[in-house]
């Protein structure tokens, strides 16, 4: 067989295997779940009104604070989904069948591109979900006809991907699940300095150059845009950058990573 | 060494069976800890070879290194005609490696576990499930299949184990300490499927510490010890390494054993019992010049029996253990 069709075909079942873990224990997935949500929850309804003074220059109601936040929210959900697939990387390297497969004659990414894969798609079932929760107490696009509806999803989708990559390789260099959650602790840190909470020009002025650079703001800032019509800027192609830069190193890293030589 | 494609013998080598693995000098350090120094091995197709050692000796190591888990920091080595280094994916292709530890997925049952193994060696479906079938019915695991594997004992583990190497049909099988920590019945079922593999033509490279496993399995032994073969052969031809082995003459008639004790010099007696023990390899060629002998002497012993120093002494004496009886000093005794 050909490399190409072989290179899919592996992968494909790598992620069957992955899908069917996540499904057989989806306990992992859902626990990740709970953080966005009760954060969205928490801030629409018990820091509310405290917050929605803060956004608009102010005056403005809830209901516009949630707009605001389901944005951040759902970019947060895929910071949320990575350390599950860092804790879940770092598991399973440590398992014996991983060994096996490397002394089978199938493509060798495979095992590593299964992962990634199945990890977006989970991102993206829980970006959905957390969405629904959004939607359910109030959340709606004000902007968006069916295209940028697609940009959305391939905004977080690409999001995904990028991150991901980044979270296999923290996984695969991480001994044990408890160093993957921590390792990748960051990913969760990331969106709280970013705008998903409140505007960086609410920030301390020599805070606002990380909160506005780091690839959480211009995604954020992209997918309001898309959704509620804000203007997006240069944001999009800060983020797009950034995805593929990371995706780039992530790649490398768990690449080389991988072909090392097992303990 | 060749470099070819198929598995040729040096012409030297002509009437042996082709090599399914061959090392020339096999090196790994991790660190400034040297874990093989330098090994060689033979293996023809079709045989058992067991690599005996104790814990930390190395054997691991030289199969991670063989089975392409691992690169060797030196030396050469060929399985199946491929080189590792050259071409690893095609020796992949040839083997199956059952690890030491559990190379199962726990968190998927059995039968998923074989269709995994069935979907990456690219059966088509139907296929690929008649042959998980199979190999479940074959180990004893239809009643298990659709449990998930970490609840599986140690033994079903290790048999679910060897069944999904099995599942490409692999020509060489490595199987690294395939009984440690099962229970008798779990290793007498497992030297049972190592006997049917090999019944199939199947090479299998086996590690263990168990010197009874590699006397019951093996065709040929090396003895592994600090990263070197300390010794290589057959059971029998590693028993006659060590000195200790002799024959044991014993006689109802007085005159008789004075007379073989006269005839065979470099006896020792035992007057009471009327025994004579005299040093011997067991070798027939040994035996003979004894019983030739005992035959001009014109004396017949009522009793002939032959002790070879069993595997224990092999292993004690090569590996510097403290139940050594022998010279220690031979590092490396190739026996051919």
């Amino acid at each position: 067989m050909s490399s190409l069709p072989l290179a899919v075909r592996d992968s494909s079942t790598m992620l069957r295997r992955n899908l069917l873990h996540a499904r057989r224990y989806p306990s992992l997935t859902l626990n990740l779940l709970l953080t966005p949500i009760v954060l969205l929850l928490l801030f629409v309804y018990v820091f509310g009104d405290v917050m929605s003074a803060g956004i608009g220059g102010g005056g403005a109601d809830r209901s516009e604070y949630i707009a605001y936040l389901v944005p951040g929210i759902l970019l947060m959900t895929i910071g949320g989904t990575l350390v599950g697939t860092a804790v879940s990387v770092s598991n399973d390297m440590t398992e014996g069948i991983i060994a096996r497969f490397r002394t089978m004659a199938i493509h060798r990414g495979s095992v590593l591109v299964g992962h990634v894969v199945g990890s977006v798609l989970q991102a993206l079932v829980s970006v959905v979900l957390v969405g629904a929760v959004g939607v359910a107490i109030g959340f709606r696009s004000t902007d968006a006809g069916v295209l940028e509806w697609v940009a959305a999803f391939g905004l977080l989708a690409l999001f995904a991907l990028a991150f991901t990559w980044i979270a296999v390789g923290m996984g695969m260099v991480s001994p044990s699940a408890e160093a993957a959650s921590n390792n990748a602790l960051p990913l969760i840190f990331l969106p709280l300095i970013s705008s998903a909470f409140v505007p960086v020009d609410a920030m301390p002025g020599w805070f606002q150059p990380v909160a506005r650079y780091q690839p959480f703001t211009p995604a954020i800032e992209t997918l309001r845009g898309l959704l509620l019509g804000t203007p997006i800027g240069n944001n999009w192609w800060i983020t797009v950058l950034w995805c593929l830069g990371l995706a780039a190193l992530g790649y490398r890293w768990s690449k080389s990573v991988f072909d090392r030589d097992p303990k | 060494m060749p470099s070819s494609v198929m598995p040729t013998p040096r012409t030297t080598d002509a009437q042996l069976p082709p090599a399914a693995v061959s090392a020339v000098g096999l090196r790994k350090s991790y660190g400034d800890k040297t874990v093989l120094d330098g090994i060689d091995l033979r293996i023809p197709a079709g045989s058992v070879f067991a690599l005996l050692g104790p814990n930390g000796a190395g054997k691991t190591t030289a199969v991670k290194i063989l089975s392409t888990l691992i690169t060797a920091d030196g030396g050469q080595a060929q399985v199946a005609g491929h080189d590792l280094a050259a071409a690893p994916q095609a020796v992949r292709a040839a083997i199956g490696v059952t690890g030491q530890f559990s190379a199962v997925d726990g968190l998927i049952t059995g039968e998923e576990n074989m269709l995994l193994m069935a979907d990456l060696h690219h059966l088509p479906k139907a296929e690929g499930r008649r042959v998980a079938a199979g190999l479940l019915e074959r180990f004893g695991l239809t009643d298990a299949a659709k449990k998930p594997a970490s609840t599986y004992s140690g033994g079903m583990k290790r048999r679910l184990d060897i069944a999904m190497t099995l599942v490409g049909d692999p020509r060489i099988i490595f199987l690294d300490e395939p009984t440690t920590g099962l229970d008798p019945r779990s290793r007498h079922t497992m030297w049972q499927i190592i006997r049917d593999l090999v019944a199939g033509g199947v090479t299998v490279f086996l590690t263990t510490q168990y010197l009874e496993e590699a006397d019951e399995l093996a065709d040929r032994i090396a003895v592994l010890n600090d990263g070197r073969i300390a010794a290589e052969g057959t059971a029998d031809e590693l028993k006659r390494l060590i000195p200790g082995g002799h024959v044991r003459l014993r006689f109802t008639d007085p005159a008789g054993y004075r007379t073989a004790a006269l005839a065979l010099g470099g006896a020792t007696r035992d007057d009471e019992s009327l025994t004579l023990q005299i040093p011997s390899d067991g070798s027939q060629r040994d035996l003979r010049t004894v019983l030739d002998r005992l035959d001009s002497a014109g004396v017949e012993a009522d009793e002939l029996t032959v002790h070879t120093p069993d595997l224990d002494d092999v292993f004690f004496a090569l590996t510097g253990g403290a139940a050594a009886p022998g010279p220690t000093d031979q590092p490396k005794e190739n026996v051919r």
